[in-house]
């Protein structure tokens, strides 16, 4: 096919010529159109659904900033932590650069956490939406080892140390576990070739990866459309155009809305940024402004509070437990055989796995357990689309008593956080245990429970209220 | 829903937990002078002559001081001891090795030794504060010294001769949560010599010290707050702004 170029009349604008000639051979009209002024959002969006666009707004931030850190800071053993307080004291601005990036850091999981919830409570993962889900996790899981990373550069005691402690669970690993560990750190200590290539991960190759997701993320959204409190499928009801009767476009309504939203979060990002960086030593720990030192290992090693709840089931996971957890797995596989309409197949790999992890726990260590246990905890959350068997997707329409197992999920996740903050106890442990269990039951016994109840009857369009 | 009630209970005892772990010298509040220069100035006089011959602040230049009010000139005249350049940073003669022969310690250096003594018991500022203010005559001790935050600590009291020579005391009392131990409390402070300030300047220099170092973790602290104030009133303003674009445009949505 010959190359066609749509003819303007002689006295079109310069813009429009301009837009023909670049339309001719981008799709930038159509690709505008497709994902911003044509594409047709359901109106009645809660709050709720701006973190997606905040979590955008915030990856720019980190991505802007951290280019700015990168002109100036070290990554060398000997010269990390001081480039810092450079950064800090003599390059122009560098404070506001520096504290912008740690302090977009929580606020990256702050609000990632936040739409996840959101994703969680309204069924957004539901068919057809599994892809944006998974694509969503994997960025998740980008943005763990994203943070990971990036907290050992300022080469603080607690850099340092949480590096230390990570790296080390994969010594747990039986067999190749020492091996392991000491592939990833480069040396036998955490140590300046460790610097190196976590700088190398945090500023190259989790962020194109990182970046890469958050594309498919939103054109796998895109292509299927988004979801809405109510879980109704907007393009089940469109107008004589083909256009949803419940969908407005994006641009200019949730352009305008987001960018109202956006003002409100930079407002609390600012007060944070200007006012209490450290937020207590949350944000910062105190710790971390001490320089690195292998010779000497702080009293209390916590991770930041963003990776607190798997560091706990990882921490709950003592070698009692094990025994807790063998019942649990021997009661989770009856339940399988017993109570599900998997084929037959199915229930003999579930029973051997099962029998494997049962007797692999009287081997093998209760730390690498521990590690498989945390490591599941994320993991499992790919699952959640085939996990959720309910006839309906939003928790509007769900039975009451469905609200409260979120609840009691919800706040096992945040004890979890919570303990995982803290100093070990005897007392934190057992109740880290109880949220350990209600955290994974929530997963896997949610085929089952999903399903049960009275149901309220879905309407076929959204529940709309002017403002 | 037992298991939801336990869990509140449990949410409800554990600040407890979190409190019973183990006592530690309770720390006083340090007043705050960081926005005082004369007082900014006195803190950064004391800390050049008594902190910087074993401590260094590398992270700091000496012209930085330039923000509390000082000149090149006076600082050139005043304040420098270790370098003979404004632009340098605060770095001290003694080498690592040495120092650790003497005290049995390298002394860390102070650039944001401010910030990284918080902890659940107080603010850094407070540690550095009751620190330099808990030293006493200790014989047992290589230096002499001892110290009620940091026990057993390698640094001597540098201060002494401002605030005299001081004996702890301590008692015997019974431990409360376990039977037939005891603990060794202290009861106060006894002055030996007097020093060359009263307690009262005592307290007033050495909060002086504390802001200067509290300002030098962190020179930009004063310029965040005064341009944070002025950065919040401008979102203030954007958040009416976008407040009203956008229920200029949802008015149509039915």
């Amino acid at each position: 096919m010959s190359f066609q170029e749509k003819q303007l009349p002689a006295d079109a604008s310069f813009g429009d010529k301009a837009l023909n000639w670049i339309d001719a051979r981008f799709p930038l009209s159509s690709t505008w159109k497709a994902h911003l002024s044509e594409y047709y959002a359901p109106k009645n969006f809660n709050f709720l659904y701006v973190f997606g666009s905040l979590a955008l707004l915030v990856l720019v931030i980190q991505i802007v900033t951290g280019i700015f850190l990168v002109m100036h800071y070290k990554p060398d053993a000997n010269l990390a932590f001081a480039s810092v307080e450079y950064i800090m004291r003599d390059v122009p601005w560098g404070w506001l650069v520096r504290y912008m990036h740690s302090t977009g850091a929580s606020a990256f999981f702050i609000v990632v956490y936040i739409h996840m919830l959101r994703g969680l409570l309204y069924g957004s993962y539901r068919k057809p939406r599994e892809l944006v889900w998974l694509f969503g996790v994997g960025i998740f899981l980008c943005l763990m080892a994203e943070a990971f990373f990036g907290y050992l550069l300022p080469w603080g005691q607690m850099s340092y140390w949480g590096a230390q402690v990570i790296v080390n669970l994969f010594g747990a690993i039986p067999f190749i576990g020492p091996d392991l560990s000491l592939w990833i750190r480069g040396d036998y200590v955490v140590s300046d070739a460790t610097l190196n290539r976590f700088f190398a991960f945090h500023v190259i190759a989790i962020p194109l990866v990182l970046i890469g997701l958050v594309v498919a993320h939103i054109v796998a959204l895109h292509e299927v459309g988004s979801s809405n409190p109510d879980g109704v499928e907007i393009k089940n009801t469109l107008d004589e155009r083909g256009v949803p009767l419940d969908g407005i476009p994006f641009h200019p309504y949730y352009s305008v809305h987001d960018i109202f939203i956006v003002t409100i979060f930079l407002l609390i990002f600012t007060a944070v940024v200007f006012f209490a960086p450290e937020m207590g030593g949350y944000f910062l720990e105190y710790n971390n402004f001490v320089p690195a030192n292998p010779l000497k290992t702080p009293p209390h090693i916590a991770p930041v509070w963003y990776f607190t709840p798997f560091y706990s089931i990882l921490r709950a996971t003592t070698s009692d437990f094990v025994y807790w957890l063998q019942a649990g797995v021997a009661a989770y596989v009856a339940l399988i055989i017993l109570r599900s309409r998997l084929a037959k197949t199915c229930k003999i790999a579930a029973a051997v796995i099962g029998l494997l992890v049962i007797v692999g726990m009287f081997i093998f260590d209760a730390k690498f357990w521990g590690v498989v246990l945390m490591g599941v905890s994320v993991m499992i959350m790919f699952a959640l689309p085939w996990l959720d068997t309910s006839p309906v997707k939003s928790i509007r329409y769900r039975p009451d008593w469905h609200k409260y197992i979120y609840i009691v999920f919800g706040i096992a996740f945040i004890v979890l956080g919570y303990l995982g903050v803290q100093p070990p106890t005897a007392v934190g442990t057992a109740i880290a245990q109880v949220c350990t269990f209600l955290y994974f039951g929530f997963f896997l016994l949610m085929p089952w429970w999903s399903a049960m109840g009275t149901f309220k009857q879905v309407p076929d369009r959204v529940v709309y209220h002017p403002h | 829903m037992i298991l939801l009630k336990k869990l509140i209970a449990a949410a409800v005892l554990l600040p407890g937990l979190a409190l019973a772990s183990e006592a530690t010298f309770p720390l006083d509040q340090a007043p705050d002078y960081t926005k005082d220069m004369a007082a900014l100035q006195n803190g950064a006089r004391l800390f050049v002559n008594y902190c910087l011959s074993c401590h260094s602040a590398s992270s700091m230049r000496y012209n930085r001081l330039k923000d509390i009010g000082l000149s090149e000139e006076q600082i050139k005249n005043n304040l420098l001891f270790t370098s003979d350049k404004v632009g340098d940073m605060m770095t001290v003669a003694m080498s690592g090795k040495d120092a650790k022969a003497w005290f049995g310690a390298e002394p860390p250096d102070l650039s944001v030794i401010a910030r990284a003594k918080a902890s659940e018991a107080g603010s850094g500022p407070d540690w550095l504060y009751t620190y330099l203010r808990t030293f006493y005559k200790d014989d047992t001790r290589p230096t002499g010294w001892n110290n009620l935050v940091f026990p057993n600590v390698g640094m001597p009291h540098v201060l002494w001769e401002l605030q005299g020579v001081r004996t702890a005391k301590f008692e015997e009392v019974k431990n409360p949560h376990e039977e037939g131990k005891t603990e060794h409390k202290f009861v106060g402070f006894q002055q030996v010599t007097p020093g060359t300030l009263t307690p009262v300047q005592y307290d007033k220099a050495v909060a002086d010290l504390v802001s200067y170092m509290t300002w030098m973790a962190e020179p930009a602290q004063t310029t965040r707050k005064r341009i944070g104030v002025w950065v919040l009133l401008f979102l203030g303003v954007c958040i009416v702004l976008t407040w009203r674009l956008n229920a200029s445009y949802w008015k149509d949505v039915r």
